[in-house]
């Protein structure tokens, strides 16, 4: 008989664990106070912790700027580090409200595993790391090479595309994690390091002597990198995505960190909208009327997230260049809010 | 019959539904069926919630274009292949290195398992520092030894070690010549077959007569003359149809030749020795399972030590030793999949690792993964328990 009531036990479990009830993600996250972010295991530059042990980068910003607009607090983060093997699992799961781990945006992903992606908050493209005494100039001249990449990224793929359309023998050599695939590298198994630009500028840090090592000039992809949400939950959606814009525009209209206080008194209506003192767009989104004036008070517009994290004057060195805002010849642009 | 008539009776004294018998056949019905009722319920359920979550379903995608290379394949495989193929590339893979690791282990844990056991010091000790060391660590740890410590270690393709300008071992693996066979290879392979048939005649021949007279002949070089001798015998008359291409330098790597990368080696050579040291104590154990009279007695007939081992010692140490030996080949070939740490091509990676990401099917691969190493358990188990009951002790 006991046995027979454990069996009852592990097959009530199953059953009940069976049931993904989905409440909505806004609801979730204010009753318990925080978001949980999904980040990288350590890329610098864009998920990182620094020597006190806190997260930061450009991904980690994007998700306080969420915390920001819907729970008033930007520091009401829990950031979980994921492989690029786990990640999606982790947000399709509920583990996680949003994957903030320079993911790329494809319509595969897009379409067939649950998940939307709310915008691009890098807009990047595939290259290659190789050591200096290589003497190669091009990524044409790597025929026959082996390639050290991760594994459950677009890279893989890419990078076989790339070999294949100019008919060049290839090794790859997939890797479950970043750290792993770098050492490999700097060991000497793999001729070539290949993945996003921002990340070969990440990586090239850890290896031994970075300046042995060069990026080719070559690009053999598009890689939008964005923040990524469950698919049906439109409101949440909706937040995630606006967060973005209002950082794109707070910087296209001069709004940073540190004048926010001063724009409350603007006379601006395009500045009086986004900092909440004309009409009430936070309603919408169903958070306070104060949103993206904490987005920009707390965290930033996006020219400031970027430069801190990513830009010149950082460690990675990376120039804005497809990522300037639209009216400086970027690519970075967002609807108006009105 | 008087048992059938007393459980007749037992049965007609009690009603029907108080029959322990049909009680407990009750039950047991009952509980099968909220079970199989459950596991209808969850898989419903879990198809409901994808199809409302907009995730993919179904097998479908095996016959997609997988796009991605893997860097050792043993049947032909392209990017452009289907995930179906990437995942018979990923099973042969781990098949290879559960076949060739198994092969290893079993020697390594023999001789080390048997060297514990050794009058010598020197081999005992040995043997014991082995056992000691290596069952300690984990084997996860010891997969990154040998790959970052050792192999990586080793230098590049321009730099390597050569062995007569025919072999080279580089931090891109371990490179030698490859076969080109010609037209007459077809001979030599017969004679190799009927080398192998010679040989089992000559050996079933000789044990009949060492039953029959007692004189015992010397089988194993007469068989190791004529399965070596037979083949080449057949390749001088072809004139050497087998020719061998050599290995060289050609941009970043080695053109021809066949190359074993270096996962391959770390992850084999890693688990094999892990598991030998598990063995080895399984093999200590059988051999003190057999009755210390028994070497006595096989001395006091005047067998040598070395034919007391062979013949009388491990013969009854076996039934001890192949059920605990099946459970380290079953942990080997489950062990395999931490390939994924150092980028060897295994069915995780390839499959639950790489297309899981590409594809997004989740519950659908990791089943089917799951699948695979049960069936290859499985199958490794019907194996081994057949070989159990062959040796077996028969009582007469």
């Amino acid at each position: 008989m006991k046995r027979l009531i454990s069996t009852f036990a592990f097959a009530g479990a199953f059953g009940l664990c069976a049931v993904g009830a989905q409440a909505a993600t806004l609801d979730q996250v204010k009753s318990k106070g925080f978001i949980q972010c999904g980040v990288s295991q350590g890329l610098p530059g864009f998920s990182n912790p620094n020597d006190k042990g806190e997260w930061t980068g450009l991904d980690v910003d994007f998700c306080r700027a969420v915390a920001a607009a819907v729970l008033g607090d930007a520091s009401k983060v829990k950031f979980t580090p994921l492989s690029a093997k786990d990640r999606f699992t982790a947000l399709q799961s509920g583990d996680i409200d949003i994957l903030s781990r320079n993911t790329t945006w494809t319509i595969s992903r897009d379409t067939s595993l649950g998940l939307n992606f709310t915008g691009v908050t890098y807009y990047d493209g595939q290259g290659f790391l190789i050591r200096k005494d290589k003497n190669v100039n091009s990524a044409l001249e790597l025929s026959g090479a082996s390639v050290c990449t991760q594994t459950g990224t677009t890279t893989e793929q890419n990078v076989a595309d790339f070999f294949r359309a100019n008919k060049m023998e290839y090794e790859v050599i997939a890797f479950a994690t970043a750290d792993e695939t770098i050492k490999a590298y700097d060991s000497g198994r793999c001729d070539v390091y290949t993945t996003d630009r921002s990340g070969l500028a990440a990586e090239r840090l850890k290896l031994t002597n970075p300046d042995d090592h060069i990026v080719l000039s070559e690009i053999i992809s598009k890689e939008p990198l964005g923040p990524v949400v469950r698919h049906g939950d439109d409101q949440w959606f909706d937040i995630v995505k606006w967060t973005l814009f209002a950082q794109v525009n707070g910087e296209e209209l001069g709004i940073t960190s540190k004048n926010a206080d001063e724009m409350l008194k603007s006379e601006n209506p395009e500045v009086k909208r986004i900092v909440g003192t004309e009409g009430k767009f936070g309603e919408g989104l169903g958070i306070g009327n104060d949103w993206a004036f904490q987005i920009l008070k707390q965290v930033g517009n996006y020219g400031e997230m970027y430069d801190r994290n990513v830009g010149p004057d950082t460690p990675l060195k990376l120039a804005r260049g497809t990522n300037a805002l639209w009216t400086k010849g970027g690519l970075q642009y967002a609807p108006p809010i009105r | 019959m008087a048992d059938l008539a007393q459980a007749t009776a037992t049965r007609s004294r009690t009603s029907f539904i108080n029959d322990p018998k049909i009680r407990s056949i009750l039950f047991q019905l009952a509980a099968l069926i909220i079970i199989v009722l459950l596991g209808w319920d969850f898989l419903q359920n879990a198809q409901e919630n994808l199809k409302a979550q907009n995730i993919a379903t179904g097998f479908g995608f095996m016959e997609n274009t997988a796009g991605f290379g893997i860097s050792q394949t043993l049947i032909p495989y392209s990017e452009s292949s289907t995930y179906g193929r990437a995942f018979l590339v990923g099973v042969l893979n781990t098949l290879l290195v559960a076949v060739v690791g198994i092969f290893i282990a079993t020697i390594i844990g023999l001789l080390v398992g048997i060297g514990r056991l050794s009058k010598n010091f020197v081999v005992r000790l040995l043997s014991s520092v082995y056992v000691e060391l290596l069952r300690n660590l984990p084997p996860l740890f010891q997969i990154l030894f040998w790959y970052l410590a050792v192999l990586s270690a080793l230098p590049g393709p321009r730099q390597s070690i050569s062995l007569f300008g025919e072999v080279f071992l580089s931090n891109r693996g371990f490179i030698v010549p490859r076969p080109v066979f010609a037209e007459g290879t077809g001979y030599v392979v017969w004679a190799f077959g009927l080398a192998i048939v010679i040989a089992v005649f000559v050996a079933s021949w000789s044990k009949n007569r060492l039953e029959e007279t007692g004189r015992p002949l010397p089988t194993f070089r007469i068989n190791l003359g004529l399965i070596v001798g037979l083949p080449l015998i057949a390749m001088a008359l072809t004139g050497f149809p087998v020719s061998f291409e050599a290995p060289e330098l050609k941009g970043f790597n080695f053109a021809g030749g066949v190359r074993v990368i270096p996962e391959f080696i770390a992850l084999t050579v890693a688990l094999a020795t892990y598991t030998a040291a598990f063995i080895a104590e399984n093999v200590r154990a059988g051999i003190m399972a057999v009755s210390h009279g028994q070497t006595e007695a096989a001395h006091s007939l005047g067998l040598r030590s070395s034919q007391t081992l062979r013949l009388v010692v491990i013969p009854q140490a076996m039934r001890v030793i192949i059920p605990p030996l099946t459970s380290q080949y079953l942990n080997l070939t489950k062990n395999s999949s931490l390939a994924v740490a150092i980028g060897y091509p295994d069915l995780v990676a390839v499959f639950a690792g790489t297309t899981l990401n590409q594809t997004g099917q989740a519950i659908e691969i990791i089943a089917i993964t799951m699948g695979v190493y049960l069936v290859i358990s499985i199958i490794t188990s019907i194996i081994m328990n057949t070989y159990n009951r062959r040796v077996a002790l028969i009582e007469r």
